[in-house]
């Protein structure tokens, strides 16, 4: 049984929106929720590089390869401090990554889709960077402190990935009837599961409830979905492109667009494995990390014999 | 051949090295041994890339034909092409980038610490530039060929056969031609020749200290200041340019 005297200090510092901090006193259960939601979030900045890595030595001009590996390596460096988040909750990264490979540690279902085109670039970079960012500006005030230092550091550069997605679909919308098709095409494919992201219904969320209270999480999946749409909606309308939902309309009196059904049966299948590329993405890392293993290896025995010769001398 | 026309090779030369580097490197994203490694890798190929959009650029400005440095990069055949051949082969394992990471990283901290002080404006100020990318380059590569020469035994044999693999692809980053001796004569660049000691230097101090062998000078390839290439360029080409040459009246 936690300690109430403990309980009690833990939920008010969280009541007076102050931070909880690694050292700090935290029940098991916030502990466990943190790292499976970081660990979460730092696998999907790394699996996310895929979909885009795909196109960099495709990128259509010297200016768009520049900002997409800029953009790659800002996601790397973004998974990185978040291990690093993670590892103040005392687990390791090795151990983050084993349960990345045995499927224990999940990371965000829309990175199961393919980068078809060079136009799925600029979807991914302004659907789901955008979504994500409207996620992420809310866990700038999450409870723990090094979460939300994360948060804050990457959200700065989320808004220049959001906005150069944008800019490829801008360019694409107003080019040749080819590129605009292109970039229709994406938004077709890459609308709904951008809506996905935000996961389930609030009436079917299984992790929110305790999320709430203990403010790991700062507004449902509901009102951030919400958010994302009204913002997006107007967005394409500048570009001239549709957004493939015939459902779509402005409700007045709420103030906010309403739109058709998400399919739930798709993000239930794509979750549960059976996305396009679950087990590709998941493959790659794997080979990836394997491949590596006589490097790792070498770099320890390295740094081993060298430290063995600052004793000897 | 006219000043002009020498400088427009030139500048390609060292665009067109720049440029095949960076996108080999480019490869590597999400393929790293270490997080850490993906982005190093990730960082050179922007650098080298970076750097070869600025030299493209001047080139296309030498030039004065109205191309422009896309133009250049994604809309001349294998032919035109003028990098050199250890640039176009492929990543192999982790090893084999590091050795040839090492050799032409060493070889452009020679080539680029004289043009920074070349008489050509634009040509030294990329050079300076480069100058700073290059020692960050120089000091990875060397690090990593320490760890894996002196690292494990599967390390070191496996880092000691890329070296003895890449060795005869070397010569070739040194050769001069009728380009180089307006270059020199005009003090835009260095003479090749008096770059070889000093890399040689560096390489062999690196490879010592890892416990691994300088491979000895054996034949050595050539071909890339005659636009004769690898197979392997062809396939970059290939992949690098396809946007471009499949919509030819697209504006990205």
């Amino acid at each position: 049984m936690e300690n109430v005297n403990h309980l009690e200090k833990f939920q008010a510092v969280i009541d007076a929106d102050s931070k909880i901090e690694p050292k700090d006193w935290m029940p098991e259960d916030y502990r466990k929720h943190l790292i499976r939601q970081i660990s979460q979030h730092a696998h999907s900045e790394v699996i996310g590089m895929q979909p885009e890595g795909n196109w960099i030595t495709r990128a259509p001009s010297l200016r768009a390869k520049l900002i997409l590996l800029a953009k790659i390596q800002d996601e790397a460096g973004h998974g990185l401090y978040l291990y690093s988040a993670c590892e103040t909750l005392g687990i390791s990264r090795e151990e983050l990554i084993e349960q990345l490979h045995t499927g224990k540690a999940k990371y965000s279902s829309i990175f199961n889709y393919p980068a078809v085109t060079w136009a799925d670039i600029g979807a991914i970079g302004w659907l789901v960077d955008g979504a994500a960012i409207v996620n992420q500006i809310s866990l700038q005030r999450t409870s723990y402190g090094p979460y939300s230092r994360a948060m804050i550091r990457i959200c700065k550069e989320e808004s220049f990935h959001q906005r150069q997605g944008y800019e490829i679909m801008g360019k694409l919308a107003l080019g040749t009837p080819e590129q605009k098709e292109m970039a229709q095409d994406a938004l077709n494919r890459w609308w709904w599961p951008s809506l996905m992201m935000f996961g389930p219904h609030d009436t079917d969320s299984p992790h929110s409830g305790k999320a709430m209270t203990w403010r790991i999480k700062r507004e449902s999946n509901d009102v951030l979905r919400q958010r994302f749409i009204d913002k997006t909606v107007q967005q394409t309308e500048v570009i001239g492109l549709k957004i493939p939902d015939d459902k779509l309309k402005w409700n007045e009196t709420k103030g906010v667009y309403e739109h058709g059904e998400i399919d739930w049966e798709e993000f239930n299948q794509v979750i549960n494995g059976n996305g396009p590329l679950n087990k590709i993405r998941l493959a790659n890392h794997i080979s990836a990390h394997e491949n590596g293993a006589w490097v790792r290896e070498a770099a320890n025995a390295y740094a081993a014999k060298q430290k063995k010769e600052v004793l000897v001398a | 051949m006219t000043k002009q026309e020498a400088l427009f090779n030139y500048t390609l030369r060292l665009g067109d090295n720049a440029l095949i580097l960076g996108h080999r490197l480019s490869e590597w994203s999400s393929k790293g041994p270490l997080l850490e490694e993906d982005i190093a890798m990730t960082n050179m190929a922007l650098d080298l890339i970076g750097r070869a959009d600025a030299l493209l650029r001047y080139a296309s400005q030498v030039e004065a034909k109205g191309r422009t440095e896309d133009d250049l990069a994604y809309k001349r055949g294998e032919r035109q092409f003028l990098c050199n051949l250890i640039m176009q082969l492929p990543n192999g394992d982790f090893g084999f980038t590091i050795a040839r990471q090492l050799i032409v990283s060493a070889f452009d901290l020679c080539l680029y610490e004289e043009l920074a002080q070349s008489k050509d404006e634009t040509i030294a100020g990329i050079a300076a530039k480069a100058v700073k990318e290059v020692k960050y380059h120089l000091k990875f590569s060397t690090d990593w060929t320490l760890r894996l020469g002196d690292g494990t035994e599967e390390s070191h044999n496996r880092i000691q056969k890329s070296f003895d693999d890449i060795w005869m692809f070397t010569a070739e980053l040194f050769e001069t031609n009728e380009v180089d001796a307006i270059m020199v004569k005009e003090g835009i660049a260095p003479d090749y020749n008096n770059l070889k000691a000093r890399w040689k230097k560096i390489i062999t101090e690196v490879l010592l200290e890892a416990t691994l062998k300088v491979p000895a000078d054996a034949y050595m390839q050539t071909g890339s200041r005659k636009g004769v290439h690898t197979e392997y360029l062809g396939y970059i080409l290939a992949e690098l340019q396809y946007l471009p040459r499949a919509y030819p009246d697209a504006k990205w």
